[in-house]
Protein backbone atom coordinates (compact mmCIF):
# COMPACT_ATOMS: atom_id res chain seq x y z
CA UNK A 1 0.00 0.00 0.00
CA UNK A 2 1.05 3.31 -0.83
CA UNK A 3 2.48 5.49 2.04
CA UNK A 4 1.01 9.18 2.04
CA UNK A 5 4.52 10.90 3.08
CA UNK A 6 6.05 14.35 2.51
CA UNK A 7 7.88 15.13 -0.77
CA UNK A 8 11.70 15.20 0.84
CA UNK A 9 10.48 12.02 2.90
CA UNK A 10 9.89 10.54 -0.63
CA UNK A 11 12.63 11.53 -1.75
CA UNK A 12 15.34 10.84 0.96
CA UNK A 13 13.89 7.15 1.34
CA UNK A 14 13.51 5.88 -2.22
CA UNK A 15 15.82 7.83 -4.45
CA UNK A 16 19.50 6.82 -4.01
CA UNK A 17 23.14 8.00 -5.52
CA UNK A 18 23.53 5.30 -8.55
CA UNK A 19 19.98 5.00 -9.16
CA UNK A 20 18.22 4.31 -12.99
CA UNK A 21 15.38 7.08 -11.91
CA UNK A 22 12.43 7.49 -13.81
CA UNK A 23 10.50 11.33 -14.03
CA UNK A 24 7.71 10.73 -17.09
CA UNK A 25 5.30 12.94 -17.69
CA UNK A 26 4.79 13.78 -21.75
CA UNK A 27 4.33 17.51 -21.95
CA UNK A 28 1.72 17.20 -18.97
CA UNK A 29 1.83 16.08 -15.43
CA UNK A 30 5.38 16.65 -15.38
CA UNK A 31 6.62 15.85 -11.81
CA UNK A 32 8.72 19.00 -11.68
CA UNK A 33 8.53 19.94 -7.83
CA UNK A 34 10.22 15.97 -7.19
CA UNK A 35 13.04 16.66 -9.50
CA UNK A 36 14.21 19.91 -7.73
CA UNK A 37 13.96 18.15 -4.55
CA UNK A 38 16.00 15.65 -6.08
CA UNK A 39 18.64 18.10 -7.21
CA UNK A 40 17.98 19.34 -3.12
CA UNK A 41 18.96 15.89 -1.65
CA UNK A 42 22.27 16.28 -3.75
CA UNK A 43 21.60 12.56 -5.20
CA UNK A 44 24.47 12.26 -7.92
CA UNK A 45 25.46 9.62 -10.58
CA UNK A 46 22.12 8.89 -11.86
CA UNK A 47 20.92 6.96 -14.82
CA UNK A 48 17.96 9.32 -15.64
CA UNK A 49 15.01 7.69 -17.87
CA UNK A 50 12.94 9.62 -19.79
CA UNK A 51 11.14 9.68 -22.75
CA UNK A 52 11.22 13.39 -23.70
CA UNK A 53 14.24 15.35 -21.02
CA UNK A 54 12.72 18.80 -21.43
CA UNK A 55 13.23 21.20 -18.61
CA UNK A 56 13.56 19.55 -15.38
CA UNK A 57 16.14 17.08 -17.17
CA UNK A 58 18.17 20.10 -18.24
CA UNK A 59 17.95 21.59 -14.46
CA UNK A 60 18.75 18.15 -12.96
CA UNK A 61 21.75 17.87 -15.40
CA UNK A 62 23.07 21.18 -15.10
CA UNK A 63 22.79 21.14 -11.12
CA UNK A 64 25.41 17.23 -11.83
CA UNK A 65 22.76 15.02 -10.79
CA UNK A 66 22.95 12.33 -14.09
CA UNK A 67 25.57 9.95 -15.35
CA UNK A 68 23.61 9.20 -17.99
CA UNK A 69 20.36 9.64 -19.83
CA UNK A 70 18.42 7.08 -21.30
CA UNK A 71 15.79 8.94 -23.89
CA UNK A 72 14.35 9.30 -27.10
CA UNK A 73 13.90 13.38 -27.56
CA UNK A 74 16.15 16.08 -25.66
CA UNK A 75 14.00 19.46 -26.22
CA UNK A 76 12.62 22.82 -25.03
CA UNK A 77 9.32 22.05 -26.66
CA UNK A 78 8.05 24.92 -28.87
CA UNK A 79 11.42 26.82 -28.06
CA UNK A 80 14.35 25.04 -28.74
CA UNK A 81 17.35 23.14 -27.28
CA UNK A 82 18.31 22.21 -23.90
CA UNK A 83 21.64 24.43 -22.85
CA UNK A 84 22.54 22.41 -20.21
CA UNK A 85 22.06 19.16 -21.59
CA UNK A 86 23.72 20.51 -24.74
CA UNK A 87 27.02 21.87 -22.67
CA UNK A 88 26.85 18.33 -20.92
CA UNK A 89 27.28 16.15 -23.98
CA UNK A 90 29.43 18.88 -26.19
CA UNK A 91 31.38 19.87 -23.00
CA UNK A 92 30.83 17.46 -20.41
CA UNK A 93 29.91 20.21 -17.86
CA UNK A 94 29.21 20.17 -14.95
CA UNK A 95 30.44 16.28 -15.65
CA UNK A 96 30.34 13.87 -19.05
CA UNK A 97 26.95 12.51 -19.86
CA UNK A 98 26.85 9.11 -21.26
CA UNK A 99 23.88 8.56 -23.91
CA UNK A 100 21.60 5.88 -24.62
CA UNK A 101 19.38 7.53 -27.25
CA UNK A 102 16.18 5.51 -29.03
CA UNK A 103 13.34 6.65 -30.78
CA UNK A 104 9.66 7.26 -29.28
CA UNK A 105 8.01 3.85 -30.02
CA UNK A 106 11.28 2.25 -28.72
CA UNK A 107 10.89 4.17 -25.48
CA UNK A 108 7.51 3.35 -25.39
CA UNK A 109 8.00 -0.51 -25.78
CA UNK A 110 10.99 -0.62 -23.95
CA UNK A 111 8.83 0.80 -20.51
CA UNK A 112 5.86 -2.04 -21.74
CA UNK A 113 8.16 -4.71 -21.74
CA UNK A 114 9.31 -3.15 -18.11
CA UNK A 115 5.27 -3.41 -16.94
CA UNK A 116 4.73 -6.63 -18.37
CA UNK A 117 7.47 -8.53 -16.71
CA UNK A 118 9.24 -9.52 -20.28
CA UNK A 119 12.63 -8.91 -21.28
CA UNK A 120 11.93 -6.84 -24.31
CA UNK A 121 9.57 -5.70 -26.56
CA UNK A 122 9.17 -6.23 -30.32
CA UNK A 123 8.33 -3.76 -33.02
CA UNK A 124 8.87 -2.84 -36.21
CA UNK A 125 11.14 0.35 -35.82
CA UNK A 126 14.89 2.07 -36.21
CA UNK A 127 15.61 0.20 -39.59
CA UNK A 128 17.55 2.03 -42.31
CA UNK A 129 18.61 4.58 -39.49
CA UNK A 130 21.51 5.06 -37.70
CA UNK A 131 20.59 4.89 -34.48
CA UNK A 132 20.94 1.04 -33.82
CA UNK A 133 24.97 1.74 -35.00
CA UNK A 134 24.94 4.29 -32.18
CA UNK A 135 22.83 2.49 -29.05
CA UNK A 136 23.39 -0.69 -28.54
CA UNK A 137 20.08 -1.89 -27.01
CA UNK A 138 18.63 -2.02 -30.54
CA UNK A 139 19.02 -5.02 -32.29
CA UNK A 140 17.19 -6.91 -34.93
CA UNK A 141 14.87 -9.84 -34.25
CA UNK A 142 13.31 -12.46 -36.59
CA UNK A 143 9.78 -13.62 -36.05
CA UNK A 144 9.51 -17.30 -35.18
CA UNK A 145 6.12 -17.39 -36.83
CA UNK A 146 6.70 -14.81 -40.00
CA UNK A 147 10.28 -14.92 -40.63
CA UNK A 148 9.67 -11.15 -40.93
CA UNK A 149 12.63 -9.17 -39.47
CA UNK A 150 11.74 -6.90 -36.69
CA UNK A 151 13.18 -4.54 -33.92
CA UNK A 152 13.86 -6.18 -30.28
CA UNK A 153 14.46 -3.31 -27.15
CA UNK A 154 15.03 -4.23 -24.01
CA UNK A 155 12.43 -3.65 -20.78
CA UNK A 156 13.48 -0.33 -18.93
CA UNK A 157 12.84 -1.29 -15.06
CA UNK A 158 14.14 1.89 -13.21
CA UNK A 159 15.13 1.74 -9.58
CA UNK A 160 12.47 4.24 -9.12
CA UNK A 161 9.80 6.01 -10.96
CA UNK A 162 8.47 9.79 -10.56
CA UNK A 163 5.49 10.66 -11.50
CA UNK A 164 2.86 13.72 -10.99
CA UNK A 165 -0.73 13.08 -11.21
CA UNK A 166 -4.38 15.24 -10.25
CA UNK A 167 -5.41 13.16 -7.26
CA UNK A 168 -4.92 10.60 -4.72
CA UNK A 169 -7.21 9.50 -2.00
CA UNK A 170 -6.37 9.10 1.70
CA UNK A 171 -5.70 4.64 0.90
CA UNK A 172 -2.64 6.22 -1.71
CA UNK A 173 -4.82 5.34 -4.99
CA UNK A 174 -3.64 7.74 -7.43
CA UNK A 175 -6.09 9.17 -10.16
CA UNK A 176 -4.89 11.17 -13.74
CA UNK A 177 -6.46 12.23 -16.44
CA UNK A 178 -5.95 14.16 -19.69
CA UNK A 179 -2.99 12.98 -21.65
CA UNK A 180 -1.57 10.47 -19.44
CA UNK A 181 1.73 9.33 -21.43
CA UNK A 182 3.62 6.78 -20.76
CA UNK A 183 2.98 7.02 -16.39
CA UNK A 184 1.17 3.94 -16.03
CA UNK A 185 4.17 1.54 -17.63
CA UNK A 186 6.67 3.67 -15.65
CA UNK A 187 5.42 3.13 -12.87
CA UNK A 188 4.25 -0.51 -13.32
CA UNK A 189 7.86 -0.90 -14.61
CA UNK A 190 9.91 -0.08 -11.57
CA UNK A 191 11.02 -1.67 -8.49
CA UNK A 192 9.63 1.54 -6.22
CA UNK A 193 7.32 4.66 -7.35
CA UNK A 194 6.79 8.19 -5.88
CA UNK A 195 3.75 10.43 -6.48
CA UNK A 196 3.36 13.40 -6.28
CA UNK A 197 -0.48 15.06 -6.71
CA UNK A 198 -2.28 18.12 -6.67
CA UNK A 199 -4.34 17.16 -3.80
CA UNK A 200 -5.52 14.20 -1.26
CA UNK A 201 -9.16 14.42 -1.22
CA UNK A 202 -11.50 11.56 0.58
CA UNK A 203 -12.58 9.96 -2.54
CA UNK A 204 -11.39 9.62 -6.21
CA UNK A 205 -14.70 10.83 -8.69
CA UNK A 206 -14.62 9.43 -11.82
CA UNK A 207 -13.51 11.63 -14.87
CA UNK A 208 -13.89 10.52 -18.32
CA UNK A 209 -10.67 9.17 -19.78
CA UNK A 210 -8.64 8.66 -15.82
CA UNK A 211 -6.24 6.13 -15.78
CA UNK A 212 -6.14 4.93 -11.82
CA UNK A 213 -3.17 3.19 -10.32
CA UNK A 214 -4.32 1.47 -7.40
CA UNK A 215 -2.77 2.16 -3.81
CA UNK A 216 -0.75 -1.33 -3.70
CA UNK A 217 1.06 -0.46 -7.23
CA UNK A 218 2.68 2.73 -5.57
CA UNK A 219 5.42 3.41 -3.29
CA UNK A 220 4.55 6.60 -1.77
CA UNK A 221 2.50 9.54 -2.75
CA UNK A 222 3.10 13.45 -1.92
CA UNK A 223 0.68 15.99 -1.51
CA UNK A 224 2.65 19.01 -3.73
CA UNK A 225 -0.11 21.20 -5.55
CA UNK A 226 1.31 22.95 -8.46
CA UNK A 227 4.29 20.36 -8.67
CA UNK A 228 4.17 20.09 -12.17
CA UNK A 229 4.90 23.37 -12.78
CA UNK A 230 5.79 24.88 -15.82
CA UNK A 231 4.40 22.14 -17.08
CA UNK A 232 0.42 21.41 -16.29
CA UNK A 233 -2.07 19.27 -14.06
CA UNK A 234 -5.29 18.98 -16.71
CA UNK A 235 -8.26 20.48 -14.58
CA UNK A 236 -5.65 22.46 -12.01
CA UNK A 237 -3.45 24.68 -13.74
CA UNK A 238 -2.32 25.52 -16.97
CA UNK A 239 1.13 25.52 -19.25
CA UNK A 240 3.58 28.42 -18.49
CA UNK A 241 4.69 28.87 -21.86
CA UNK A 242 6.26 32.05 -20.79
CA UNK A 243 8.41 29.59 -18.20
CA UNK A 244 9.61 27.27 -21.34
CA UNK A 245 10.41 30.97 -23.29
CA UNK A 246 12.23 32.65 -20.52
CA UNK A 247 14.25 29.26 -20.21
CA UNK A 248 15.99 29.42 -23.07
CA UNK A 249 17.87 32.33 -22.04
CA UNK A 250 18.31 31.63 -18.06
CA UNK A 251 19.79 28.02 -19.17
CA UNK A 252 22.09 29.54 -21.98
CA UNK A 253 24.75 30.35 -19.68
CA UNK A 254 26.50 28.46 -16.41
CA UNK A 255 26.71 31.57 -14.92
CA UNK A 256 22.90 32.35 -14.86
CA UNK A 257 22.24 28.95 -14.30
CA UNK A 258 23.57 28.40 -11.21
CA UNK A 259 22.31 31.92 -10.11
CA UNK A 260 19.08 30.92 -11.23
CA UNK A 261 19.76 26.17 -9.33
CA UNK A 262 20.69 28.53 -5.89
CA UNK A 263 17.71 31.12 -5.96
CA UNK A 264 14.98 29.29 -7.33
CA UNK A 265 15.64 25.26 -6.26
CA UNK A 266 18.63 25.52 -3.23
CA UNK A 267 17.19 28.69 -1.53
CA UNK B 1 11.28 34.32 -40.21
CA UNK B 2 13.06 36.04 -43.06
CA UNK B 3 12.02 39.18 -42.40
CA UNK B 4 11.69 39.52 -46.46
CA UNK B 5 8.30 40.46 -47.61
CA UNK B 6 7.07 39.95 -51.22
CA UNK B 7 3.88 41.81 -52.53
CA UNK B 8 1.98 40.17 -55.52
CA UNK B 9 -0.55 41.07 -57.62
CA UNK B 10 -4.05 40.94 -56.26
CA UNK B 11 -2.42 39.34 -53.09
CA UNK B 12 -1.51 40.50 -49.51
CA UNK B 13 2.31 40.86 -48.47
CA UNK B 14 3.95 38.00 -47.08
CA UNK B 15 6.81 36.71 -45.60
CA UNK B 16 9.07 33.85 -46.92
CA UNK B 17 8.08 31.94 -43.91
CA UNK B 18 4.34 32.73 -44.66
CA UNK B 19 4.71 31.21 -47.66
CA UNK B 20 6.19 28.09 -46.52
CA UNK B 21 3.63 27.48 -43.64
CA UNK B 22 0.29 28.21 -46.54
CA UNK B 23 2.29 25.79 -48.90
CA UNK B 24 2.74 23.11 -46.61
CA UNK B 25 -0.92 23.34 -45.08
CA UNK B 26 -2.32 23.16 -48.79
CA UNK B 27 -0.64 19.98 -49.32
CA UNK B 28 -2.97 18.41 -46.94
CA UNK B 29 -6.26 17.09 -48.25
CA UNK B 30 -9.35 17.39 -46.38
CA UNK B 31 -10.69 13.75 -44.48
CA UNK B 32 -7.38 12.40 -44.67
CA UNK B 33 -5.49 12.15 -40.88
CA UNK B 34 -2.13 13.68 -40.61
CA UNK B 35 0.35 12.70 -37.66
CA UNK B 36 1.42 16.02 -36.70
CA UNK B 37 5.01 16.88 -35.92
CA UNK B 38 6.10 19.58 -33.71
CA UNK B 39 6.90 23.19 -34.92
CA UNK B 40 6.42 24.51 -38.70
CA UNK B 41 4.30 21.28 -39.63
CA UNK B 42 2.17 21.49 -36.56
CA UNK B 43 1.43 25.36 -37.57
CA UNK B 44 0.71 24.11 -41.11
CA UNK B 45 -1.49 21.21 -40.12
CA UNK B 46 -3.84 23.65 -37.83
CA UNK B 47 -4.04 25.74 -40.81
CA UNK B 48 -5.24 23.19 -43.33
CA UNK B 49 -7.47 22.74 -40.32
CA UNK B 50 -9.19 25.95 -40.41
CA UNK B 51 -9.03 26.35 -44.08
CA UNK B 52 -9.66 23.70 -46.89
CA UNK B 53 -9.38 21.60 -44.59
CA UNK B 54 -12.12 21.32 -41.78
CA UNK B 55 -12.02 17.59 -41.74
CA UNK B 56 -8.68 16.52 -41.07
CA UNK B 57 -7.73 14.36 -38.14
CA UNK B 58 -4.70 15.84 -36.50
CA UNK B 59 -2.58 13.19 -34.31
CA UNK B 60 -0.49 14.63 -32.03
CA UNK B 61 2.10 11.64 -30.21
CA UNK B 62 1.32 12.89 -26.84
CA UNK B 63 -1.94 10.54 -27.41
CA UNK B 64 -4.57 13.42 -29.05
CA UNK B 65 -6.12 11.65 -31.60
CA UNK B 66 -8.48 14.31 -33.35
CA UNK B 67 -7.24 17.20 -32.33
CA UNK B 68 -8.80 20.67 -32.94
CA UNK B 69 -6.94 23.33 -31.04
CA UNK B 70 -8.82 26.62 -31.75
CA UNK B 71 -4.75 28.33 -30.91
CA UNK B 72 -1.80 27.16 -32.04
CA UNK B 73 -0.30 25.01 -29.33
CA UNK B 74 3.11 25.81 -28.52
CA UNK B 75 4.16 22.28 -28.22
CA UNK B 76 2.65 19.04 -29.16
CA UNK B 77 0.91 18.55 -25.22
CA UNK B 78 -0.35 21.47 -24.94
CA UNK B 79 -4.19 20.60 -22.76
CA UNK B 80 -5.93 22.40 -25.66
CA UNK B 81 -4.78 19.56 -27.47
CA UNK B 82 -6.78 16.68 -24.98
CA UNK B 83 -9.66 18.91 -24.08
CA UNK B 84 -10.89 19.03 -28.03
CA UNK B 85 -9.37 15.56 -29.66
CA UNK B 86 -11.73 12.55 -29.93
CA UNK B 87 -9.56 10.06 -28.08
CA UNK B 88 -6.51 10.84 -25.79
CA UNK B 89 -4.47 7.65 -25.38
CA UNK B 90 -1.31 6.39 -24.16
CA UNK B 91 2.03 7.15 -25.77
CA UNK B 92 2.44 3.63 -26.42
CA UNK B 93 -0.94 3.04 -27.86
CA UNK B 94 -0.14 6.19 -29.89
CA UNK B 95 2.98 4.31 -31.37
CA UNK B 96 2.10 0.35 -31.31
CA UNK B 97 -1.91 0.74 -31.94
CA UNK B 98 -2.42 3.92 -34.63
CA UNK B 99 0.94 4.30 -36.02
CA UNK B 100 2.53 1.47 -36.43
CA UNK B 101 -0.26 -0.89 -38.41
CA UNK B 102 0.24 1.87 -41.14
CA UNK B 103 -3.61 3.52 -40.30
CA UNK B 104 -2.14 7.38 -40.91
CA UNK B 105 -1.95 9.11 -43.87
CA UNK B 106 0.36 11.60 -43.72
CA UNK B 107 3.11 11.90 -41.27
CA UNK B 108 4.11 15.73 -41.35
CA UNK B 109 7.86 16.64 -40.04
CA UNK B 110 10.43 19.05 -40.10
CA UNK B 111 14.36 18.52 -39.91
CA UNK B 112 17.61 19.83 -39.20
CA UNK B 113 19.35 18.56 -42.37
CA UNK B 114 17.58 17.06 -45.39
CA UNK B 115 19.25 15.58 -48.27
CA UNK B 116 18.69 14.75 -51.94
CA UNK B 117 16.79 11.59 -50.66
CA UNK B 118 14.45 13.19 -48.17
CA UNK B 119 16.39 11.76 -45.03
CA UNK B 120 15.74 13.71 -42.27
CA UNK B 121 19.08 14.35 -39.76
CA UNK B 122 17.85 15.56 -35.97
CA UNK B 123 20.74 13.94 -33.31
CA UNK B 124 23.88 15.84 -34.14
CA UNK B 125 25.50 17.93 -36.23
CA UNK B 126 29.64 18.17 -36.88
CA UNK B 127 32.28 15.94 -35.41
CA UNK B 128 31.25 12.44 -34.88
CA UNK B 129 28.28 10.87 -32.46
CA UNK B 130 30.05 10.97 -29.17
CA UNK B 131 31.73 14.49 -29.83
CA UNK B 132 29.11 16.30 -31.82
CA UNK B 133 29.48 20.12 -32.89
CA UNK B 134 25.85 20.68 -32.21
CA UNK B 135 23.68 17.86 -30.48
CA UNK B 136 19.86 18.53 -31.52
CA UNK B 137 17.06 16.87 -29.61
CA UNK B 138 17.12 13.65 -30.92
CA UNK B 139 14.47 11.29 -33.11
CA UNK B 140 10.76 11.75 -30.95
CA UNK B 141 8.69 10.15 -32.84
CA UNK B 142 9.85 10.86 -36.34
CA UNK B 143 11.72 7.41 -37.33
CA UNK B 144 8.85 5.76 -36.88
CA UNK B 145 6.44 8.34 -38.18
CA UNK B 146 9.10 8.60 -41.31
CA UNK B 147 8.48 4.33 -41.73
CA UNK B 148 5.02 3.75 -41.20
CA UNK B 149 2.74 6.79 -42.63
CA UNK B 150 1.11 5.73 -46.07
CA UNK B 151 3.26 8.90 -47.21
CA UNK B 152 5.62 11.68 -45.27
CA UNK B 153 5.47 15.43 -45.84
CA UNK B 154 8.56 17.85 -44.94
CA UNK B 155 8.52 21.11 -44.08
CA UNK B 156 12.00 22.67 -43.36
CA UNK B 157 13.62 26.08 -44.10
CA UNK B 158 15.91 25.89 -46.79
CA UNK B 159 19.49 26.78 -46.81
CA UNK B 160 23.09 24.97 -47.26
CA UNK B 161 23.16 24.29 -43.72
CA UNK B 162 20.06 22.50 -44.14
CA UNK B 163 19.79 21.10 -47.70
CA UNK B 164 22.65 19.01 -47.17
CA UNK B 165 24.83 16.17 -49.78
CA UNK B 166 24.91 13.94 -46.87
CA UNK B 167 23.22 14.22 -43.50
CA UNK B 168 25.63 13.98 -40.80
CA UNK B 169 23.08 10.75 -39.42
CA UNK B 170 20.34 9.51 -40.59
CA UNK B 171 17.59 9.99 -38.33
CA UNK B 172 14.80 9.03 -39.93
CA UNK B 173 14.85 7.27 -43.65
CA UNK B 174 12.99 8.95 -46.62
CA UNK B 175 14.27 7.13 -49.54
CA UNK B 176 17.33 5.90 -48.24
CA UNK B 177 19.89 5.66 -51.13
CA UNK B 178 17.43 5.90 -53.72
CA UNK B 179 14.95 4.15 -55.35
CA UNK B 180 13.87 1.12 -54.14
CA UNK B 181 15.40 1.31 -50.86
CA UNK B 182 12.53 1.17 -48.56
CA UNK B 183 10.69 -1.67 -50.46
CA UNK B 184 14.41 -3.14 -49.48
CA UNK B 185 14.50 -2.03 -45.72
CA UNK B 186 10.95 -3.00 -45.22
CA UNK B 187 9.72 0.31 -44.65
CA UNK B 188 5.55 0.07 -44.95
CA UNK B 189 5.12 3.99 -45.90
CA UNK B 190 5.71 5.42 -49.39
CA UNK B 191 8.16 7.86 -47.97
CA UNK B 192 8.61 11.29 -48.34
CA UNK B 193 6.08 12.58 -51.29
CA UNK B 194 6.69 16.29 -51.04
CA UNK B 195 9.44 18.80 -49.38
CA UNK B 196 7.88 22.22 -49.09
CA UNK B 197 10.57 24.96 -48.23
CA UNK B 198 10.42 28.20 -47.66
CA UNK B 199 11.88 28.81 -51.55
CA UNK B 200 9.65 26.50 -53.35
CA UNK B 201 8.15 22.61 -53.92
CA UNK B 202 9.70 19.48 -54.26
CA UNK B 203 8.73 15.98 -55.08
CA UNK B 204 10.94 12.55 -55.55
CA UNK B 205 11.18 11.46 -58.76
CA UNK B 206 9.55 8.24 -59.80
CA UNK B 207 12.66 6.75 -61.40
CA UNK B 208 15.33 7.92 -58.75
CA UNK B 209 13.45 8.86 -55.80
CA UNK B 210 15.91 11.99 -55.98
CA UNK B 211 13.93 15.37 -55.15
CA UNK B 212 13.38 17.66 -58.00
CA UNK B 213 12.32 21.28 -57.60
CA UNK B 214 8.70 21.45 -58.92
CA UNK B 215 7.60 24.81 -57.88
CA UNK B 216 9.10 28.10 -57.03
CA UNK B 217 7.32 30.42 -54.56
CA UNK B 218 6.18 34.24 -55.93
CA UNK B 219 9.64 35.85 -56.23
CA UNK B 220 12.05 33.06 -55.49
CA UNK B 221 14.73 32.27 -58.94
CA UNK B 222 15.46 29.28 -59.47
CA UNK B 223 18.98 30.06 -59.22
CA UNK B 224 17.71 31.55 -55.63
CA UNK B 225 17.04 27.90 -54.53
CA UNK B 226 20.35 26.05 -56.47
CA UNK B 227 22.13 28.33 -54.32
CA UNK B 228 20.39 27.68 -51.24
CA UNK B 229 21.04 23.46 -51.56
CA UNK B 230 23.93 21.79 -50.69
CA UNK B 231 24.09 19.40 -53.95
CA UNK B 232 23.66 19.68 -57.90
CA UNK B 233 19.73 20.11 -57.44
CA UNK B 234 17.43 18.51 -60.23
CA UNK B 235 14.90 20.58 -61.60
CA UNK B 236 11.54 20.19 -63.36
CA UNK B 237 11.78 20.77 -67.14
CA UNK B 238 8.87 23.35 -65.90
CA UNK B 239 9.09 25.17 -63.10
CA UNK B 240 5.81 25.84 -61.73
CA UNK B 241 4.98 28.98 -58.98
CA UNK B 242 3.87 29.19 -55.98
CA UNK B 243 0.02 30.78 -55.97
CA UNK B 244 1.06 33.30 -53.68
CA UNK B 245 -0.83 33.48 -50.20
CA UNK B 246 -4.61 34.47 -50.54
CA UNK B 247 -5.89 37.04 -48.01
CA UNK B 248 -7.77 34.86 -45.99
CA UNK B 249 -4.99 32.32 -45.88
CA UNK B 250 -2.82 35.36 -44.34
CA UNK B 251 -5.69 35.82 -42.00
CA UNK B 252 -5.95 32.72 -40.68
CA UNK B 253 -2.08 32.04 -40.41
CA UNK B 254 -1.65 35.25 -38.72
CA UNK B 255 -4.53 34.03 -36.39
CA UNK B 256 -2.56 31.53 -35.37
CA UNK B 257 0.83 32.75 -35.11
CA UNK B 258 0.08 36.08 -33.69
CA UNK B 259 1.05 38.27 -36.94
CA UNK B 260 4.06 38.20 -39.42
CA UNK B 261 6.71 37.72 -37.00
CA UNK B 262 4.82 35.65 -34.62
CA UNK B 263 5.45 31.85 -33.46
CA UNK B 264 5.96 30.13 -36.67
CA UNK B 265 6.30 27.08 -34.64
Amino acid sequence: MAEIVTLAEAVTELVNDGDQVALEGFTHLIPVAAGHEIIRRGRRDLTLVRMTPDIVYDQMIGAGCARKLVFSWGGNPGVGSLHRFRDAVQNAWPAPLELEEHSHAGMANRYVAGASGLPFAVMRGYTGTDLPSVTTTIKPITCPFTGERLTAVPAINPDVTVIHAQRADRAGNVQMWGLVGVQKEAVLAAGRSIVTVEEVTDELAPVPGQVVLPSWAVTAVAEVAGGAHPSYAQGYSDRDNTYYQEWDAISRDRATFENWLTEAVLA
Amino acid sequence: MTGTSVETSGHAAHTASEMMSVAAARALRDGTSCFVGIGLPSTAANLARRGHAPNLTLIYESGALGAKPDSLPLSIGDGILAETADAVVGVPEVFNYWLQPGRIDVGFLSAAQLDRFGNINTTVIGGDYANPRVRLPGAGGAPEIAASCREVFIVVKQSRRSFVDKVDFVTSVGHGSGAGDRARLGLPGAGPTMVITDLGVFRPDPGTAELVLEQVHPGVTVQQVREATGWELAVASEVGTTTAPTAGELTALRALTGGPDGNDG
